[in-house]
């Protein structure tokens, strides 16, 4: 028996859409992206629907994520 | 004050294997403290760079003294954010890796560089620093303490592709049973980290704060993506 072990989402309802997107972007990212194909990406819908759903529990828990930069801490250092 | 950390390592595994295998490090046996992973944002820039940011939280766990002196921060987990930028035609990849809450007790940032080796395209050459600061007398000590053997212990070395992208603990370098393993692991310990109650107050005899502090803490620099944990044995 086979045993694989995956990552649960912050939002409990969201695990299946994030687990399915994931598996969408693993695939595209070695397949396409790295060989610099860009003939579209599978995954935009099934990114969608796992946002909606894990945007809204990062809401309900107040996890204070939203407005913060993009590696905005990053911008104060030094390039190494 | 913030206390300065980086290192250099050679992993002997190509950058595009690196890379894929950065999307699936978690779990793994070391990162059992790393609860949730979300990707909340993704997309390609103009210039077909790839820009992620992923979510992850941990358990926070404290020891009794400390949970007593920061009560408020007992039972939350610790949020991570952890952004990066995948560039497939100068072969880089660099992430920038935070803690959004606890923050009053510790702030610790990462920058990780993995980058495909010119000379030798099976290798991916890592360079990892990390800012740590906290404002709890007595913290910065035992940090500093460690600090200087993690650093020394992995400077340039030849790793097994699994172990270099992993990190400073001993168990970790050895091997183990799982590439996603290697890529990432959280120490077992609490993300903020412990103490011991002795060298974090303060004690009678700085030398003996000192010594409590080198055996007490263990430093794992984290692979680049999780946070720096002081541990406490």
């Amino acid at each position: 028996m086979l045993i694989v072990l995956k990552m649960n989402s912050v939002g409990e309802d969201c695990t299946d859409l994030k687990r399915e997107y994931d598996q969408c972007f693993n695939r595209w990212f070695a397949e396409k992206f790295l060989k610099e194909d860009r003939s579209g990406d599978p995954c935009t819908e099934m990114f969608k629907k796992y946002q909606h759903c894990v945007q809204k529990a990062i809401k309900e828990k107040n996890i204070p994520i939203d407005g913060v930069e993009f590696m905005g801490p990053n911008k104060e250092k030094p390039d190494s | 004050m913030v206390k300065y950390f980086s290192n250099d390592v050679d992993i002997r595994t190509t950058w595009d294997h690196v890379v894929s295998a950065f999307w699936q490090r978690y779990p793994n046996p070391f990162s059992t403290h790393v609860l949730t992973e979300d990707v909340v944002l993704r997309e390609v820039t103009a210039d077909q760079r790839l820009l992620s940011r992923r979510l992850l939280t941990k358990t926070n766990r404290m020891p009794r003294w400390a949970e007593f002196l920061f009560p408020s921060n007992l039972s939350r987990s610790v949020y991570i954010v952890e952004d990066s930028v995948v560039d497939p035609v100068t072969k880089s990849l660099t992430t920038y890796t935070w803690n959004l809450n606890h923050t009053t007790l510790m702030t610790v940032e990462e920058r990780c560089v993995f980058q495909e080796s010119e000379d030798r395209p099976a290798f991916t050459l890592l360079r990892r620093e990390a800012w740590i600061s906290s404002g709890v007398y007595g913290f910065s000590r035992p940090i500093q303490v460690q600090h200087r053997c993690s650093t020394e212990q992995h400077n340039r070395k030849y790793h097994s592709p699994r172990a270099a992208i992993g990190q400073a603990s001993p168990r970790a370098a050895i091997g183990q049973a799982s590439p996603r393993a290697a890529i990432g692991q959280a120490s077992p310990r609490a993300a903020i980290g412990q103490a011991s109650p002795r060298a974090a107050i303060g004690q009678a005899s700085p030398r003996a704060a000192i010594g409590q502090a080198q055996t007490s803490y263990r430093t794992v620099l984290s692979p680049c993506m999780d946070s720096v944990h002081p541990g406490l044995k």
